[in-house]
């Protein structure tokens, strides 16, 4: 697989014109989305946005009311999360969905376990699952250590090497570092960055901002169930898409951080004034 | 990134091109050698990963103490006694580790087993049916039992602790129906089930031969294994310690055969019983369904999005569980060479559930082995057998029981908390 860093090429998941309604609830309307092959896309929205709804959607949960979803450059519908995964898009939902009690190589490989003979290929799974962590440059000390040793990076580590066993084209990551520390935040973007290497599609859904203009390549902003936007990040600052997000130049965000200007014994050594340096 | 200094990087660069792929990682405490093997049990242990220890400990002691109190005890006779007794109530108690495995509980075992041995007894004796037809009907009794408990529990989500509670009372019921009016029917000496719980021994020579080549396989396995191992590129066991391993086997299997080959021998009930829980720890721990059972245990959530058909497991780990009630039942019946009001009474369901989870397998779920429920029901049916030895009756032997039971499951949710604290879940 050639990955290609100018995403120019067709897109390998896109949506057009997605809607859903629950009830009296439009919960997105009209969505425009797209994902190439080699890039990093981030999902953002305050709550409420339609984000979740959307993942669920592309994942196969729900079906959607209106739109089309082109995968691979045919058009595809998706009805239940395994047929999504059967198409090239695995899901790494918030929760992880580990079993503490078995093995890294037992979680794996779960649902999915390799036979020789009569037997479990132990020998066979835990070799695949050295190779798929080195690829990740994953640090894991050891694969026969129950899920529960783990820290939470690692975990995240091990749900995401568990959806590429499927060898998909496209990775949806739910808040993958919303219970995370410092340090592990970093390897989990590492972990994201890795899979744009591989010339994977990858989606990331957070709230987090700092991650997002780290490690994505655009920003995708919902507000109220509605396209709100999608900046290149690398021309763009995080002000202009918490603007985005909450559909309004001044906001909460915006005045704390007026806020904060205005008293100088608490500001912060620069925020803005580090634009100008680097400019 | 803590980025170190170049030199040690370099060094362990050079040394990773040695090791194999799953010990690479610099965190790992190497513990190589037989020194190495020792500190990384020792350090298990303290973690709360006590595995069979307190089990075997335990059964340690009540021998001791038994052995004190009358040194018929540890006699070749009343041992043989021991695996007699042991074979009946260990094979329900398998089929309850299997359920306490998924995190759930099965009460009416014992009512299975008693409704069984009379489908048996009234089929065999009163009907006149074959033998063999007479087993397949209660053991078919008892798979349809376990399929509607499973239905129960997948269709409707009724606990399964509230539908076998209701199954304990209803096959009772059943049972004393079965019966009828005399309420126990004597199944004859010469007939083949009574023949094999009674008096079908193994001949000397067989039982060390068996052990010769069950020694001889595990040797085999273990050596493929390695081979595999060091093809895949991955670390093996050292020889020495698989020599370890195969000496300790063989005085751990033979030992108790000389013991009991100095009086009638190994039962065939106690081998069939044995050879049902070899089969189920291989079915656990090195099968996808064995493999779907434990992470249903851990996370049932994880197990339904990994595409586990977690229904499908639901359902037949309860057939096996009744199933085997259901063997355990004709077995008892087999040994007692009767079916009556009594056969799979209180006594039945609650050993069997203690057996099972003295021998180490978690109440919570997802940890566990086919061989608590050996390990168990030697522990149970040795107080049980020693308080007679000492004269001592029903009265001590609940109490007693009862005491241990309590001791396993503090011991059981101790090492949970230390697990936790030490992060071995």
């Amino acid at each position: 697989m050639t990955a290609t860093l100018s995403p120019a090429t067709t897109a390998v998941l896109s949506l057009t014109g997605v809607s859903k309604r629950f009830g009296a609830v439009q919960a997105l309307k009209d969505i425009d989305f797209d994902v190439h092959a080699g890039e990093v896309v981030a999902l953002v929205g305050d709550n409420g946005a339609g984000k979740s709804t959307l993942v669920k959607t592309i994942a196969g949960v729900y079906t959607p009311d209106g739109g089309t979803m082109t995968f691979d450059g045919k058009q595809a519908t998706v009805s239940s999360p395994a047929e999504a995964q059967h198409l090239g898009i695995a899901t790494v939902f918030q929760d992880l969905a580990l079993c503490d009690n078995l093995d890294v190589v037992a979680n794996l490989f779960l649902g999915r376990e390799l036979y020789t003979g009569r037997a479990l290929d132990e020998v066979t799974m835990e070799q695949e699952s050295w190779r798929l962590l080195r690829q990740l440059s994953a640090k894991i000390p050891s694969v026969r250590i129950p899920v529960a040793s783990l820290s939470g990076g690692q975990r995240q580590t091990v749900a995401i090497a568990r959806s590429l066993l499927g060898a998909p084209k496209v990775v949806m990551l739910d808040e993958p570092t919303a219970a995370l520390g410092v340090a592990q935040t970093a390897e989990v973007l590492n972990l994201v960055e890795r899979l744009r290497e591989n010339g994977l599609g990858v989606i990331l859904i957070s709230h987090n901002m700092s991650d997002v203009m780290a490690v994505a390549d655009r920003v995708s902003v919902l507000r109220l169930g509605r396209n709100n936007g999608t900046f290149a990040v690398s021309q763009t600052t995080s002000q202009e898409i918490i603007a985005a997000i909450t559909g309004a130049t001044t906001n909460a965000v915006s005045q704390r951080a007026a806020r904060r200007e205005s008293s100088p014994a608490t500001t912060p050594d620069g925020t803005p004034s580090t634009s100008e340096e680097q400019s | 990134m803590s980025a170190p200094t170049p030199t040690p990087e370099a060094q362990s660069a050079d040394t990773t091109a040695a090791l194999p792929a799953d010990l690479q990682d610099e965190r790992l405490i190497a513990s190589q050698g037989v020194s190495g093997f020792l500190r990384a049990f020792l350090s298990r242990l303290r973690s709360g990963d006590l595995g069979s220890l307190p089990v075997v400990v335990g059964l340690i002691v009540i021998w001791g103490v038994f052995q004190l109190a009358n040194d018929a005890f540890l006699s070749s006779r009343n041992l043989v006694n021991l695996t007699q007794q042991s074979a009946a109530t260990g094979t329900i108690a398998l089929g309850i580790v299997l359920v306490l495995l998924l995190g759930e509980i099965d009460l009416s075992v014992g009512s299975m087993s008693g409704l069984s041995a009379a489908i048996l007894a009234v089929g065999f004796v009163g009907h006149g049916w074959s033998l063999p037809l007479a087993i397949l009907a209660a053991l078919a009794s008892g798979a349809v039992i376990g399929a509607v408990y499973g239905l129960l529990y997948t269709r409707f989500g009724v606990p399964s602790f509230v539908i076998t509670l209701a199954g304990l009372l209803a096959f009772l019921g059943l049972q004393l129906k079965v019966l009828g009016k005399e309420g126990s029917i004597n199944i004859p000496f010469d007939s083949g089930l009574v023949k094999f719980a009674q008096a079908s021994f193994l001949s000397d020579a067989v039982a060390y031969v068996l052990v010769l080549v069950v020694v001889a396989v595990y040797v085999a396995t273990r050596l493929r294994a390695n081979q595999r191992r060091t093809a895949a590129g991955l670390s093996t066991t050292p020889v020495v310690a698989l020599a370890v391993r195969a000496v300790a086997l063989l005085v751990l299997l033979g030992i108790p055969v000389y013991v009991l080959n100095r009086d009638r021998g190994v039962s065939y009930m106690f081998l069939l019983f044995v050879a049902l829980v070899v089969v189920f720890d291989f079915v656990i721990r090195r099968t996808r369904w064995g493999r779907s059972v434990l992470a249903i245990g851990g996370n049932v959530e994880a197990a339904r999005r990994a595409g586990i058909n977690v229904r499908r497991i639901y359902v037949t780990v309860f057939v096996f569980c009744s199933t085997l009630a259901a063997l355990g039942g004709l077995l008892a019946a087999g040994r007692l060479a009767s079916a009556n009001q009594g056969s799979g009474g209180v006594d039945t369901n609650l050993n069997a559930i203690a057996a099972a989870v003295i021998g180490g397998t978690s109440l919570f779920g997802g940890r566990g082995t086919a061989y608590s429920a050996l390990l168990g029901i030697l522990v149970i049916q040795s107080i049980s057998n020693g308080l007679s030895l000492v004269n001592l009756g029903s009265p001590e032997r609940y109490m007693i029981t009862g005491g241990v039971l309590l001791l396993a499951v503090i011991v059981d949710s101790l090492s949970r908390r230390s697990r936790a604290a030490h992060g071995r879940a």
